[in-house]
């Protein structure tokens, strides 16, 4: 036993998939799937469900998945986690469950996401959703209990999730015109189909979530109106969300995008399809992305495959050890044929007389002494500027707070960085009734951390309604 | 989906809708604006609230058709309906009796300074309005800032109405004939906003200009509507639209605004034939 290697998981060759927006990795089929699940060594103290921030009972779904029960694998999964599509495919397995797989001594860990990717997809092809029936949570007038969830990424959809099984009417209100936040505007669609999450969200409204897009919570309706229209509660979910900029001249030339610009552009708006579509992109020939973190491989990446795009370069100050993106990530990004130009900081975006992006002054760096957060700390060598050739220039620096919803919440308190200050055990904020969670709450962060959050929130929300309405179950 | 509750044509290319929608309207102050997609393919749209009916939750907006998405937009008819509209967007304009406003449009900036305009009024202020058309049969929303307003000038570019001339004549006049603005407000197209502050500028005038930026989510999620206010980063969404005019780098905005201009054309040309396919 756990001699046989990992199961690879098929998927497409990087000279095809630059070509296209389709998922990169195939998944498993059910003879790979089963394969790979007989390998687990069902641990008696099964420590991976530890690394889970939603703690799936991960030894019993591969269980399961190794005896041909796919339907009660799924059943596993989403006692513990509402979207498992989504996780299957995003989350960084390498640091959370399969970190603590007992097989990281052979270097032949479980493929616990590929399985779980496995488990959803094969319920989405032959099984429709089933929702059980919940007792619902009843208010004098004989409705069910309204909680209003503001956001529509990973922390409001669990949220609402957890709340419609325990019986409430979660309403969940999106700012955009569709439902998933960063899911459908910051994660590209060969890494999350966006169908993925329309079927995520189908099944929340199937289990008794109501959802409204192009609302605003804070601006439509505030914290204070949505009290008054009868919620209960309130979970703020709304995402971290402004964009970083490097301050350095030439920054708002045309050609200049955020990565949450051109992220959205792309993948909410679907620019890629322009003129089908009506929103437009302007890649030029030459894109120059700078970060190094998984936003910048995405950002880095769906501009290899636009149209016209024949160089697309990676411009990061620090070397590939320090790089945050996941390795899988950078892995595929090479195998694209993204140039990494490492020790190398942007001086200044330059541009023609049209006020367009031509190119980016560069300084090249070298490793200094470690710094607070252990990283050597890049220093610029002297005289060594060049030129990137660029049309398009992307900054991919990370996210601050974004204060459009939290600034005019009378009693929110925020901290120093603008971000909600909440119990972490419970998604309390300082407003009685209202919660928060996910990147707003903690800053950037990963998908499932977020869906973390918003489980936490939900429990901690249901045991304030029933407390407050000395209601009694 | 929201359903057009009035359709009207104030000229041959601007259109007003009044469009079902009272999640806009339960908190629509002057000022605010929203994101319009006239389908699901389309853009997003940012355009100032003209009024609002908040017992009925109807919003009015007006607009130009200047590109594909407008001219889509301008295409759907009373009855039919709107495929998405978020908002209120934006600071809403700060309101208090400031002494005498004079109160600034020019074409399709009219319809986002009027409930300005009414506001201002309603707070006691002396209201003293100017808007601007490049000639008589572009002219709109004449009558509605006339009940606006406690004084009116129309100004068009080539004289076929009112005074002859652009309103920053009209504004200097103003200025110089003693009934001095202590506060003016401009919207318009840049190149007007800009030659407004900089007349006011040389009167020590505070001036409030609202800025069109290119968008997309007007949530502060994207950055793309950023401008530089005197000196700073700002993004025109969040933090404004309203914005000091003396402070402003309309040459930079002018640019920005230009990003897209081949893609316009393609969509355009593309959009032309979608209709000549359906007439033909």
């Amino acid at each position: 036993m756990a001699k046989k290697p990992r199961i690879k998981v098929r998927e497409q060759a990087p000279e095809e998939r630059i070509k296209n927006f389709n998922e990169v990795p195939f998944g498993y089929n059910e003879a790979e799937a089963v394969e790979e699940a007989l390998r687990c060594l069902q641990c008696k103290n099964p420590v991976c469900i530890k690394g889970c921030p939603v703690n799936i009972n991960i030894k019993e779904f591969i269980r399961q998945i190794g005896a041909k029960d796919f339907k009660g694998a799924i059943k596993t999964i989403k006692n513990d986690n509402s979207l498992p599509a989504v996780c299957g495919r995003v989350c960084p397995q390498e640091e959370q469950c399969e970190l603590q797989c007992v097989m990281l001594k052979t270097g032949q860990v479980i493929n616990i996401g590929g399985l779980e990717r496995f488990a959803a997809d094969w319920e989405a092809q032959n099984t429709v959703f089933e929702a059980e029936p919940v007792k619902p949570v009843l208010a004098g007038d004989g409705s069910r209990i309204k909680v209003a969830i503001a956001g529509s990424g990973p922390a409001g959809l669990t949220a609402a999730g957890e709340l419609a099984k325990m019986g409430y009417l979660p309403v969940v209100f999106e700012a955009l015109h569709v439902t998933g936040g960063v899911l459908v505007y910051g994660i590209p669609e060969f890494r999350l189909p966006k169908k993925i999450v329309e079927r995520e969200v189908e099944y929340l409204k199937s289990i008794g979530a109501e959802v409204k897009t192009d609302i605003l919570v804070g601006k439509s309706y505030t914290v204070e109106d949505l009290f008054e229209m009868g919620y209960k509660a309130i979970f703020i979910g709304v995402g971290a969300g402004t964009p970083t900029f490097l301050g350095i001249p030439g920054e708002n030339l045309i050609g200049v995008y955020s990565a949450n610009e051109f992220l959205t552009r792309i993948n909410l708006l679907k620019a890629y399809k322009f003129p089908e579509y009506d929103t437009p992109v302007n890649t030029g020939r030459r894109v120059a992305v700078i970060g190094a973190g998984n936003v910048a491989m995405d950002a880095a990446r769906i501009a290899r495959r636009m149209k016209g795009v024949d160089e697309v370069t990676i411009v990061y100050r620090r070397s590939e050890a320090e790089m945050p993106a996941r390795k899988e990530e950078i892995h595929r990004a090479h195998e694209e044929g993204i140039i990494f130009s490492l020790l190398t900081a942007p001086v200044e975006i330059l541009g023609d007389e049209n006020g367009r992006v031509k190119g980016m002054k560069c300084i090249k760096m070298e490793l200094g002494e470690p710094d607070e957060s252990g990283r050597r700390c890049p220093v610029a060598v002297e005289g060594s500027e060049f030129v990137i050739e660029a049309d398009t220039v992307i900054p991919a620096l990370g996210t601050k707070a974004n204060k459009l919803m939290t600034e005019d919440v009378k009693g929110l308190k925020l901290s120093g960085r603008g971000y909600i200050e909440i119990n972490p055990a419970t998604g309390e904020t300082s407003i009685p009734g209202v919660y928060a969670g996910g990147d707003i709450a903690t800053g950037s962060a990963t998908v499932i951390a977020a869906m973390g959050a918003g489980k936490i929130a939900a429990k901690a929300i249901d045991k304030y309604i029933k407390g407050s309405l000395n209601l009694e179950f | 989906m929201y359903k057009i509750t009035l359709k009207k044509e104030l000229t041959k290319d601007i259109k007003l809708f009044g469009v079902e929608a009272p999640h806009i309207t339960h908190n629509a102050k002057a000022g605010n604006f929203i994101v319009v997609m006239p389908d699901e393919k389309g853009e997003r749209i940012p355009l100032t609230i003209y009024d609002w009916d908040r017992e009925k939750g109807i919003v009015y907006m007006v607009f130009q058709e200047v590109g594909l998405s407008t001219v889509k937009l301008g295409r759907l008819n009373e009855g039919g309906s709107i495929y998405s509209i978020s908002g209120p967007f934006g600071r809403h304009f700060h309101v208090e009796n400031y002494g005498t406003a004079a109160v600034i449009g020019g074409g399709v900036g009219v319809p986002a300074v009027f409930p300005i305009a009414r506001a201002l009024k309603q707070a006691g202020n002396k209201v003293n309005s100017i808007i601007g058309f490049r000639q008589k049969d572009m002219i709109i929303l004449g009558e509605e800032m006339k009940s606006a307003s406690d004084s009116l000038v129309t100004a068009t570019n080539d004289g076929s109405y009112g005074v002859k001339g652009f309103v920053t004549d009209a504004l200097k006049q103003m200025i110089e004939s003693g009934d001095r603005p202590d506060i003016v407000v401009a919207v318009g197209p840049v190149i007007m906003m800009k030659a407004v502050s900089d007349l006011t500028k040389n009167y020590g005038i505070k001036t409030i200009v609202s800025l069109n930026a290119l968008m997309m989510d007007a949530t502060g999620m994207c950055g793309g509507c950023r401008v530089n206010i005197g000196g700073t980063t700002k993004f025109s969404c969040v933090d404004g639209p309203d914005f000091d005019g003396h402070l402003v780098d309309f040459d930079g905005l002018m640019s920005r605004l230009t990003s897209f201009k081949e893609h316009e054309t393609e969509a355009m040309h593309k959009c032309r034939l979608d209709t000549e396919e359906k007439n033909g």
